[in-house]
């Protein structure tokens, strides 16, 4: 591969590589060569728009850089997330952004599982039960976001109304604002966080729940000691992809407040950085600590997941 | 298990209470958008006169019927051609063993992690550069390397599901792997390609944040970011009501694929990510 080196060292590897050749089997290297040409083009086409965005994006943070005035283009190496991060307003954000997760996150999780459990036991309606699920979650987001805005507004809502509340205005404070975010938020996933849960619900085995309610456990106590713990897996990767998802969080910010009354997310602020204000290095840092932050946020699910199944498995011996 | 009536009837009030949450909101915007003129602001739920009024107005403007047409041409591009590349990589990753094939895995994982406006805004200044802003081009290539991750993994599930045995029995009988893949596999595999496509397709048909950053006009912007820089009829006028209106129009493809597939969706979407 690499050309600058002396001659004598690539040499080896190339031996051996020839010499591994040679003991590949002829099918063997067909079917590399085939798993490589059926997987190439999607790999290529994965890595191509992500990786060179990816990389640039690192790479213009580093810079304070304005799209408008491109020769004031300076290296400022750490500078931006310097700015960034001891800066009140980007903590605020993050603030927002991790409230936003937890509680829409976790009142999914509970509300998912009652979905969950109904869909696995009405033995009416299933259909009917299925079909209006899959709405919310197919419905675009921008047209749910607009749904609950309008449902809320006090000039065409009728949420006002119902509950008697006159003129209130959902949208004039922080947390009634993000009350109707976290409440479009809630009724677009909790379908797809509950057949997820649907999935894990339907590998336990009927015989355990039967056996419990012979020996006298009550409804709650079946649920807490035999299918929560017998669906964990699905648990993790329902909470798990629903967390990452949630911590993105920008169409219904975008189409619900914009940002006002103090709602924008991280998500919002990297976008009105770059495309708004054109401020390309600062947005692209925001960019880079966001996309670090749904890493570690992965990492940690992971990590947590990896011990919880060893402990499992301890207690088994 | 035996189950009471009691219970069962309380099953059957869960499930009707599911479904009116299900629906609800949607049923809202519907009625939202057959409120005609002042009607807009009676703050009940239903319209006082029921009116087509909006549905006019959203089709009369260039603006609506632009992104209408770019939002299903470039989704039905986007979704055919991740779907075949999804289908030759995932038919790789379940049958065959060859280096790299957790590279290609691990890649997928890492792009459905990375956020999507992380990657918007560096391509915003890359495809300025380049030519591809505001183009089809220049959205169908992301909504791809943002939709392969998520078929791979489905019709990978899906394969995993497939006999072994058959495809051996038909090299066997002298086919090559090719010939095995096309004439036993494809066959075999058809459901779960359609599966994957329509998951492909409502989340491009979704798609804002491409849709927002890469476009400056109508030569590409799909619906969704145009309801976002909707008008009403003249400059004065409240969009709410078309706005409504266009909503529910694009949300009637939406509908009509669940109803009709329902069952496949539910299949792909537990399969795909309990297995995956």
């Amino acid at each position: 591969m690499s050309t600058t080196t002396s001659a004598a060292p690539p040499r080896a590897p190339k031996e051996t590589r020839a010499a591994r050749r040679v003991r590949l089997t002829d099918r063997t290297r067909k079917e590399r060569n085939l798993g490589w040409m059926l997987a190439g083009p999607a790999f290529i086409a994965m890595v191509a728009v992500t990786g060179y965005p990816i990389l640039n994006a690192i790479w213009l943070s580093l810079f304070d850089f304005r799209l408008t005035d491109p020769s004031g283009r300076e290296f400022v190496f750490l500078g931006n997330y310097l700015t960034i991060l001891t800066d009140g307003l980007f903590w605020q954000q993050f603030g927002i952004t991790s409230l936003i997760t937890i509680v829409t996150v976790s009142v999914e999780l509970v509300l998912g599982f009652g979905l969950a459990m109904v869909m696995h036991r009405a033995l009416y309606l299933r259909t009917a039960l299925r079909t209006a699920i899959l709405i919310p979650y197919g419905i675009i987001t921008v047209v749910s976001s607009y749904a609950w805005a309008y449902a809320f507004s006090n000039t065409y809502g009728f949420v006002n109304g119902v509950f008697g509340l006159g003129e209130y205005d959902w949208f004039g404070g922080t947390w009634s604002a993000l009350f109707t975010v976290c409440v479009a938020e809630i009724w677009k996933t909790t379908p797809f966080m509950s057949l997820l849960l649907l999935a894990g619900l339907a590998q336990i085995p009927d015989d355990y729940l039967e056996a419990a309610k012979v020996d006298g456990a009550t409804a709650w106590q079946r649920v807490k000691r035999v299918i929560l713990p017998n669906m964990k897996a699905a648990i993790m990767v329902a909470l798990l992809f629903r967390t990452l998802d949630a911590f993105r969080i920008f169409d219904s910010i975008f189409i619900m407040t914009a940002g006002a009354q103090n709602t924008e997310t991280l998500s919002f602020l990297a976008y009105r950085q770059t495309i708004s204000r054109v401020m390309v290095g600062l947005g692209s840092a925001v960019s880079v600590i966001l996309a670090i932050l749904v890493v570690l946020i992965a990492v940690m699910f992971v990590k947590v997941f990896k011990t919880d199944l060893s402990q499992q498995r301890g207690d088994k011996k | 298990m035996k189950v009471s009536r009691r219970t069962q009837a309380f099953w059957i009030a869960g499930a009707i209470l599911i479904i009116a949450y299900a629906i609800i909101p949607v049923l809202w915007i519907i009625s939202l958008s057959f409120k005609e003129g002042d009607d807009i602001t009676n703050k009940s739920f239903l319209p006082s006169t029921w009116s087509w009024e909006n549905y006019k107005t959203v089709f009369a403007s260039d603006l609506f019927t632009t992104a209408l047409r770019n939002s299903v041409g470039m989704s039905l591009i986007a979704t055919t051609i991740s779907v075949i590349l999804a289908t030759l990589a995932a038919y790789a990753i379940s049958r065959l063993d060859f280096p790299g094939k957790r590279l290609v895995l691990g890649v997928a994982l890492a792009i459905t992690v990375f956020p999507v406006i992380a990657i918007a805004t560096p391509l915003f200044d890359l495809w300025r550069n380049i030519g591809l802003y505001d183009t089809w081009l220049g959205l169908i290539i992301p909504y791809l390397s943002y939709s392969l991750p998520l078929s791979v993994y489905v019709l990978a599930a899906f394969f995993r599901e497939i006999p072994w045995e058959m495809e051996q029995a038909a090299q066997v009988d002298g086919a090559t792997a090719w010939q095995a893949f096309r004439r036993v596999i494809v066959p075999l595999a058809t459901p779960g390609v359609f599966t994957a496509a329509i998951l492909t397709f409502f989340a491009v048909w979704n798609d804002f944040v491409f849709g927002i950053t890469l476009t400056s006009s109508e030569a590409a912007r799909p619906v969704p970011a145009a309801l976002a820089f909707f008008q009403g009829a003249s400059q004065f006028s409240q969009p709410t009501a078309p706005i409504a209106a266009a909503a529910v129009v694009v949300t009637i493809p939406v509908v009509i694929l669940v109803l009709l597939f329902q069952r496949k969706i539910v299949a792909g979407l537990t399969n795909g990510a309990v297995k995956g």
